[in-house]
């Protein structure tokens, strides 16, 4: 029912001022609309995000780090969120961008999987071929104008060679020894590259994992989307590792001599 | 079948006065002149076994096979026509991609095994197609244990301990009966299907056959594999010294 009563045994749409009558009386517009009148509305923004990924080449794989914090916005609304997901044996895909784009882009994945083991060939899908098809995939929705928004990095270690990748909503693709998406390809990724690049052979495990713990405590410092709560995926020959939550270590001090912004006393 | 040549089995829409659909019984005739495919439902998982009939030395072994695999957890074999055994994996493989989208878990061998029974009975309801000539057995574990269902061309669906379809099934029946299958393990079940599948095997009239066999289970970490080649082989080994003291 319309309860304007200005809008009572009108048929025409008065809106428009056809005898310049003008001012003519503005009244809203109840009649139902079509939902598609605007037209179909594809994804244009991501909604509960997450933030940087961090992937690292080391002497023996891959190393990949991610916090578990998925924003709305800036509120932190999930912070136990895993955003290194395991793909088959020898690979893992680390996401930042829309969380439900990713979750989505894990069932297809698994969809995959199970369509290539049905086969039992014996053969099964590696890093590589992981990221030839959601590179494939990206730039076929963004291509549709509806894209997965998420930056993805792709790594993992078979028959003997490890390798890390990027794709992401536009389907773009790099490789590089250190890679880092989102806030991270800013302030983590120089540190990487001075940590990593010419080092890739001879970096432990652990060296590896205590460059990552810094970079991750930098960007928790710097990113206010991110979490101080995060995990390491390891990925040589003995498979994928991911690790449970691990806590960041850090020290706000400093936060007391800060003057400027903020409410202060003096 | 004192009915044939009345007219009533030239399509799989018309039924005869007396109540029958010519067709399908003669789908099941063609699921009759096939190798035994048998399944049991054990303690702690399913095996499937086939009785594949070599129609070439030629072939490359291994070729043709007849047991497949339709999930991670599922497998199926097949008794009848080859390529109707073909399109009937691919079907399964299409409902149980479904079924995970819907539910976002893995579906239980009944969900599929329903969905399948409405397509093959979808195929006795045209001129223009004809059943399946073959029964199929779907085998696999999910969130409600070890499960076996056979779906036939008529497009019935029943779940079993112990199934067998195809030439020999009548034999390996009896001989399922004779197992205790809720207590065996799926160890011993492989044997038990192994010794079952060499003894409908009739080698005076038949060619050479090839023993196919799949399990899941808790020894597979509930996923549908081939059974492994040193287990089959024991396996065998067994079976043939069952069968010289057989009879």
């Amino acid at each position: 029912m319309d309860h304007f009563p200005t809008n009572w045994g009108r048929p025409r749409n008065d809106m428009f001022d056809a005898y310049g009558t003008y001012p003519i009386h503005q009244r809203p517009d109840n009649r139902p609309k079509d939902t598609f009148a605007d037209s179909v509305q594809r994804t244009q923004q991501p909604i509960v995000t997450g933030t940087s990924v961090l992937a690292i080449k080391f002497k023996d794989g891959i190393m990949m780090a991610a916090d578990n914090l998925a924003s709305y916005g800036s509120l932190a609304r999930f912070k136990d969120v895993q955003r290194l997901h395991p793909v088959g044996r020898y690979t893992v895909i680390g996401a930042g961008g829309d969380m439900s784009d990713f979750q989505h882009i894990q069932h297809i994945l698994e969809e995959v999987q199970i369509a290539e083991s049905t086969q039992q060939d014996g053969h099964e899908l590696g890093p590589v071929e992981i990221h030839e098809y959601m590179s494939q995939v990206m730039y076929a929705r963004r291509s549709k104008l509806d894209p997965l928004w998420n930056s993805l990095l792709i790594g993992g270690f078979k028959d003997g060679k490890r390798f890390l990748s990027y794709v992401d909503l536009l389907g773009t693709t790099y490789s590089a020894s250190t890679l880092a998406t989102g806030f991270g390809a800013y302030i983590a990724q120089p540190l990487l590259r001075k940590a990593v690049e010419g080092h890739e052979d001879d970096l432990t495990a652990e060296q590896a994992q205590n460059i990552l713990e810094y970079c991750m405590r930098v960007l928790f410092y710097r990113d206010a989307r991110s979490l101080d709560k995060y995990q390491i995926a390891t990925i040589t020959a003995e498979g994928v590792n991911i690790s449970g939550s691990l806590k960041l270590q850090t020290s706000w001090d400093f936060a007391e001599n800060i003057r400027g912004y903020g409410a202060q006393t003096q | 079948m004192t009915s044939i040549g009345t007219g009533y089995d030239l399509s799989a829409s018309t039924y005869s006065p007396d109540g029958r659909i010519f067709q399908v019984e003669y789908a099941t005739k063609a699921v009759e002149n096939s190798g035994t495919a048998i399944g049991l439902r054990v303690k702690d998982g399913i095996v499937l076994g086939v009785e594949k009939l070599i129609h070439s030395k030629l072939l490359v072994p291994g070729a043709n096979r007849r047991i497949q695999t339709v999930d991670r957890h599922i497998g199926m074999a097949t008794a009848g026509l080859l390529a109707d055994g073909r399109n009937v994996a691919n079907r399964a493989r299409d409902e149980s991609s479904q079924i995970r989208g819907l539910w976002r878990e893995p579906p239980t061998v009944k969900e599929l095994a329903d969905r399948l029974a409405l397509y093959a009975q979808a195929y006795t309801l045209y001129s223009s197609v004809r059943p399946f000539g073959i029964s199929t057995i779907f085998g696999g574990v999910d969130k409600t244990g070890p499960s076996l269902f056979v779906v036939e061309p008529s497009g019935v669906c029943l779940g079993y301990h112990g199934a067998a379809v195809g030439k020999g099934r009548q034999l390996a029946k009896t001989e399922l009966e004779k197992l205790k299958l809720s207590e065996l393990s799926m160890r011993e079940a492989v044997i038990e299907a192994a010794r079952i599948i060499y003894i409908v095997h009739d080698d005076n009239k038949e060619k050479e056959f090839e023993l196919e066999m799949s399990w899941a289970g808790d020894e597979t970490g509930g996923l549908h594999v081939p059974v492994p080649a040193d287990l089959l082989a024991e396996a065998e080994q067994k079976a043939r010294e069952a069968l010289e003291t057989f009879e």
